[in-house]
């Protein structure tokens, strides 16, 4: 299979990553010689077989549901693109 | 001083030969004079540094020392480290001081070790040359105008100048063996689970496992000792009896030390296909690194991995099926880069990450958002899952019939700078020994195995589950009696 030029977009869409015209071209190309590769999976009869998502089979662990961390939001916030009282600043989303 | 291994600076050390101080100095002159060439590093702070030097001869002179204290280590940028810059190799990150160190450095930093700067790697750990790295290239001392392997390729390229006695590499795909082949290094990524993976930035989660780089199995020992350990911040670290990795390490006795040892030689790692097969000089020093083993006691059986070839198909769903998930948290909002100039909140994500990412993440999130999308989900993702544990049943089987694997690491010895940078799929191709270890979760090695044309090839040793303390053994047994992982590249003493 491969993708077209649409799917791209759509997925850079999905993705939160701006692309332009030429961009998209050239990750069409990119991603069909990727996709070529991965097609091979496609020939395998897998009935039957249960995937796999992970290396260990673990439950996940509980904890006591109470407060483990410090306060920080300075330290925290030092490192933000822009910040005020205390928030984060984006731009107004709900009018 | 700098032809002494871990071990050896530590035994230095206690015995007040040099100072932590002195012999952090050194390092840092050597990366002054050399990192400008190599680029290694991406960070140095001298003035960090020294102070921990100080702290550890401090802690030394209170009898508090333990083997690792005032050793200076270098640390792959992926891991973040408390006041320091941690980029990740990306852009995006390109001012990220973290406010917290990871689980590795936590270790690290209570064992008294001295980081010496934070080096170079792939961005966001995608790739097997270090080329994606928004830092730029970097230079494999062996040959300058050749990459050193990714993505922990400033790691090794570090260790091998000797501007570091050790670092600290992560490897989801292959990323600490390939470039200890194409450094000659001895690297480990030890079974999932094994060092926490707190604080260390996600790539591909189920996958991503931190471990050793260094000259040696023994200093490789030494620093999974540290690295090692419970942490209930990682949701997937397993809380398993303490093991002394060093003390594990026997001492080469009698004529036959591997005697019973059976060595799996899978026949899909033997295999002549030109687009995925090892170069002919490669395999070479395999077959030689194989014929020393034999004489060393340990006999060898054909195995075969059939659902091997699938890995590298496998992986690039999973991997970048993860990443997507991952990397949707760098959005500009609570730290990292924001781009300059958006209307609104998705003009300000989309163009936040289309500026601050590069064209390999970008692909990688790219496909992973495809195969997790709408209708391709179970043609993708859910067959990739399926394949990944036909791939885990293969060693299953193939760990009944012998104790440990071999094979090479890396189809072929390190390739020209810009080679395979145009195309993609050729560089993927070239972890197709390695990807299959991360998919089952299994440790694994490399170690030098020997030269062709001046450039080095690492043998790759994958073990059963929880098998480092053996799979370290059987590397150390090797390096008793061989010489390369002794050999450093020429111009840098």
């Amino acid at each position: 299979m491969s993708l077209t030029l649409e799917q791209v977009r759509r997925v850079a869409h999905l993705a939160r990553i701006e692309v332009s015209d030429a961009e998209a071209e050239a990750t069409l190309g990119h991603l069909n010689g990727i996709f070529t590769l991965i097609e091979a999976m496609q020939a395998v009869d897998t009935r039957g077989v249960e995937p796999m998502a992970h290396a260990q089979d673990l439950a996940q662990r509980l904890r006591p549901d109470c407060v483990t961390e410090e306060n920080r939001r300075a330290d925290f916030q030092a490192i933000a693109p822009e910040t005020e009282a205390g928030l984060y600043l984006v731009p107004k989303v709900i009018e | 001083m700098i032809e002494h291994s871990v071990s050896a600076l530590s035994q230095a050390l206690a015995a007040r030969k040099i100072s932590s101080v002195e012999l952090t100095q050194l390092y840092l002159e050597r990366i002054a004079r050399h990192n400008p060439t190599i680029n290694a590093f991406i960070t140095v702070d001298a003035e960090k540094s020294l102070a921990q030097a100080r702290a550890a001869d401090q802690l030394r002179s209170i009898g508090q020392a333990g083997p690792l204290t005032g050793i200076p280590l270098a640390q792959k940028d992926i891991f973040c480290t408390r006041g320091w810059l941690t980029t990740c190799g990306s852009k995006i990150l390109g001012n990220f001081i973290s406010p917290y160190d990871a689980c590795v450095i936590e270790h690290f930093n209570s064992a008294g070790a001295v980081i010496l700067g934070k080096t170079n790697m792939d961005e966001f750990a995608m790739g097997s040359s270090n080329e994606t790295s928004y830092y730029g290239a970097v230079n494999n001392p062996w040959d300058m105008e050749r990459v050193p392997g990714g993505s922990s390729g400033g790691s090794a390229a570090a260790v091998a100048a000797r501007l570091a006695p050790a670092a600290t590499g992560t490897d989801t795909g292959g990323s600490i063996r390939q470039p200890a082949a194409l450094c000659n290094l001895t690297g480990l990524k030890p079974t999932y689970g094994v060092v926490s993976r707190y604080g260390m930035i996600a790539f591909a989660s189920s996958l991503d496992q931190a471990g050793p780089m260094a000259h040696s199995a023994e200093d490789c020992a030494l620093l999974l000792n540290t690295m090692a350990g419970f942490d209930e911040r990682d949701s997937t670290s397993l809380d398993r009896p303490r093991e002394d990795f060093s003390a594990q390490l026997k001492a080469a006795t009698g004529e036959k030390p591997l005697a019973g040892l059976k060595i799996g030689l899978p026949k899909e790692f033997f295999g002549t296909d030109e687009r995925s097969g090892c170069s002919p000089e490669v395999m070479q020093l395999v077959e030689a690194a194989l014929a020393e083993y034999r004489k060393l006691g340990a006999e060898s059986v054909d195995i075969s991995l059939p659902n091997m070839k699938l890995s590298v198909p496998a992986y690039y769903v999973i991997a970048p099926a993860e990443a997507s998930s991952n990397l949707s948290r760098f959005d500009g909002v609570r730290y990292g880069y924001r781009a300059p100039e958006y209307g609104d909140l998705n003009e300000m994500y989309a163009r936040s990450r289309a500026q601050g990412f590069g064209a390999e993440v970008k692909r990688r999130i790219l496909i992973g958002t495809y195969v997790l999308s709408h209708g391709y989900y179970d043609a993708y993702y859910l067959q990739a899952q399926r394949i990944r544990r036909l791939i885990a049943n293969d060693f299953v089987a193939a760990f009944s019939q012998c104790d440990v694997i071999m094979g090479p690491t890396s189809p072929s010895t390190a390739f020209k700078l810009g080679e395979k940078a145009a195309d993609p799929v050729q560089m993927y191709l070239s972890d197709i020994y390695t990807i299959a270890v991360n998919l089952a979760g299994l440790p694994g090695m490399s170690i030098p195995c020997g030269f062709c044309k001046g450039l080095p090839a690492g043998l790759q040793l994958i073990g059963d589950y929880f098998s480092e303390a053996r799979l370290l053994d059987i590397a150390h047994r090797y390096q008793t009696v061989t010489g390369w992982h002794l050999q450093h590249p020429a111009g840098f003493d």
